[in-house]
């Protein structure tokens, strides 16, 4: 059984120009140990899905009362996250069951309080542990993550630790609660690329020995291709192609994956030209009906239905799908 | 080919606070560092952060300090000790050396129109006789930049980041320089979203004969569009080499360390990354 389900979430915004659509039908599992990638430029609702797992978005959000989400969790009833109306009742979900890490650690830890205080705090909140205890774990967990001399470093401050250190710290915060789910929001981006690397074989190394679920939340398609078991791909608030990451990197079959992949620079081809998709992503005030992307489409037949009516997703094979009509999969 | 810039032994150091006896402690943000600029090339610089790579680049400018060394600016028209220049040639050199920032959230003043913000520098440094001859220039290098003349009258903040990064470049070549820096110019922008400006900045270059230092911290960015590479750590270049050459036989250590961090776009491919031993 699925350890996250989401079904048909769709997510508005209350805002001065009116509702705003941020998210709309999307629908993904991840099981224990699975690491789900979501990659998708700025604007493309990825953060606003994550955070509605957790119920983290502002107080002008609007759920549809057709999404679902959905926590199983062993030996307890499934979770109905969207349900719950009141912030303690969150308590179980957030820092407990599921953990976030975030793009900017030095934004994520308060500047005042030493790392060890704050990772301490947040045990007492979720576990039964005491005082003496939760430090020990702490320390343990600070080695875990390839921090070195834990014991000094958590009387330490985030501004006395490097980028990369601090992401670790973030990251061995996260999982000390020993969470079922972990979402990592760009836990990379902010980092130099020999960081980036340490922390995603940090990541990878903790999946095997944690065996907790992962949403792995990106623009780097390069990254995806490193971490996840599966990618989602997501547009304006749609998921355009889902899939085992092989099939989908190496056979994408919608536009705008392909259109990702033409664009990236790649190492093992200089000569390849880069082909930018053409256009910029439309406003959330103006979103096109039918498919979303059918505006920036450089293949797009002008009066198709692909600009009236929204596609489902169609099989391309085996687990991987794409939101096109089943004519247009190869 | 001639050098437009050449860089040789060039300094820059920070005080780290004083000593009353003894030498003060300095920061070596770029340290000895020999650089050939080609006239018509488009030299990637690359480095993580701290690694000196936009002091450099603003060192060449004389936007930063330069502490010993030399900087040679030579296009023809002038030759240029860039760090003994008086007021006159200062302000001259401005109009031929530019650079482009990497956010182009932060580098446009919210508050001026568009064509206000093409035309300024222009205007703060009087080039031009008449309001009807700045609208002129503006223009003209707006529809290099693929800019849509009807957004000239809009504020930023109407634009995407791709259209306020076309904004930012053709404010920095409205004065018609022939050296431009761009520093980290594509950073902060989109996959889809980069490869445009890519492709916009290597047109111009043709288009405007327009020579490039190109401050990355991406390296397969680089790859594909610069000819020459540096790579710098910690205020040194390590290794500088014709891009092809580089990316297929990178000879030294701390450049292997950093290709092989490049996360690669093959499933199949998760291999470790080198790390870098300074000390080995």
């Amino acid at each position: 059984m699925s350890l996250l389900s989401v079904k048909d979430l769709t997510i508005r915004f209350r805002t001065d120009e009116g509702l705003i659509t941020a998210v709309e039908n999307v629908s993904f599992d991840i099981a224990p140990g699975e690491v789900l990638g979501l990659v998708g430029e700025s604007g493309s609702g990825k953060s606003v899905t994550a955070k509605a797992l957790m119920q983290l978005n502002g107080g002008n959000t609007v759920y549809d009362p057709a999404s679902k989400v959905v926590l199983n969790l062993p030996d307890t009833q499934p979770l109905d996250i969207l349900s719950f109306k009141r912030e303690r009742d969150m308590g179980v979900i957030r820092g407990g069951a599921i953990s976030m890490i975030f793009q900017e650690p030095m934004a994520s830890f308060a500047p005042a309080i030493t790392i060890g205080k704050q990772m301490v705090e947040q045990l007492m909140l979720h576990t039964d542990m005491s005082k003496d205890r939760a430090r020990k774990h702490s320390i343990d967990m600070l080695d875990r993550v390839g921090i070195k001399d834990p014991d000094k470093r958590i009387d330490q401050y985030a501004f006395e630790l490097s980028g990369g250190m601090r992401q670790r710290a973030m990251i061995a915060m996260a999982l000390s609660t020993s969470p079922k789910l972990l979402i990592a929001d760009e836990p990379t981006t902010a980092l130099d690329v020999t960081i980036q690397a340490q922390v995603i074989d940090l990541m990878k190394d903790l999946v095997a020995e944690f065996g907790m679920g992962i949403l792995f939340i990106t623009h780097d398609l390069g990254v995806i291709a490193q971490t996840a078991d599966r990618v989602s791909v997501m547009y304006l608030g749609r998921i355009m192609e889902t899939g085992p990451v092989r099939d989908v990197i190496r056979n994408p079959a919608h536009p705008y994956t392909k259109g990702l992949i033409n664009a990236l620079p790649k190492l093992d081809d200089l000569d390849a030209p880069l082909t930018p998709i053409p256009g910029d992503i439309p406003s959330p005030l103006e979103r096109p009906p039918g498919c979303v992307f059918h505006t920036r489409n450089p293949d797009h037949v002008p009066g198709s239905r692909y600009e009236r009516e929204v596609p489902p997703m169609s099989q391309v094979s085996p687990d991987h799908f794409a939101a096109l009509f089943p004519e247009d999969v190869a | 080919m001639s050098n437009l810039v050449t860089v040789t032994n060039l300094s820059t150091h920070y005080p780290l606070g004083q000593r009353f006896f003894g030498e003060a402690p300095v920061l070596k943000a770029v340290d000895q560092v020999s650089l050939d600029i080609p006239k018509g090339s488009f030299v990637g610089l690359v480095g993580e952060s701290g690694s000196g790579k936009t002091t450099l680049g603003r060192a060449i400018l004389r936007a930063a300090p330069i502490s010993s060394g030399t900087v040679r600016y030579n296009d023809g028209e002038v030759d240029y000790d860039v760090g003994a220049l008086d007021k006159a040639q200062l302000k001259d050199y401005r109009t031929r050396a530019q650079l482009i920032f990497q956010d182009p959230y932060a580098a446009l003043s919210p508050r001026m129109t568009v064509r206000d913000i093409i035309a300024e520098p222009l205007e703060v440094m009087k080039l031009t006789k008449s309001r009807e001859e700045t609208d002129e220039r503006v223009r003209e290098i707006a529809a290099k930049c693929r800019l849509n003349l009807e957004h000239l009258r809009r504020f930023p903040h109407a634009f995407s980041g791709g259209q306020r990064q076309r904004i930012s470049i053709a404010r920095a070549l409205v004065t018609g320089p022939k050296f431009v820096v761009a520093d980290e110019a594509v950073a902060a922008l989109d996959v889809s979203i980069q490869a445009d400006i890519l492709n916009l900045l290597k047109s111009l270059q043709n288009e405007l004969d327009l020579t490039f230092l190109f401050i990355s911290h991406d390296l397969s960015v680089v790859a594909h569009v610069c000819d020459h590479v540096a790579v710098m750590y910690h205020g040194v270049i390590m290794e500088q080499n014709e891009t092809r050459a580089l990316f297929a036989n990178p000879q030294h250590a701390y450049t292997r360390s950093l290709l092989s961090a490049i996360p690669s776009l093959d499933p199949d491919d998760r291999h470790r990354a080198v790390v870098y031993d300074p000390t080995a």
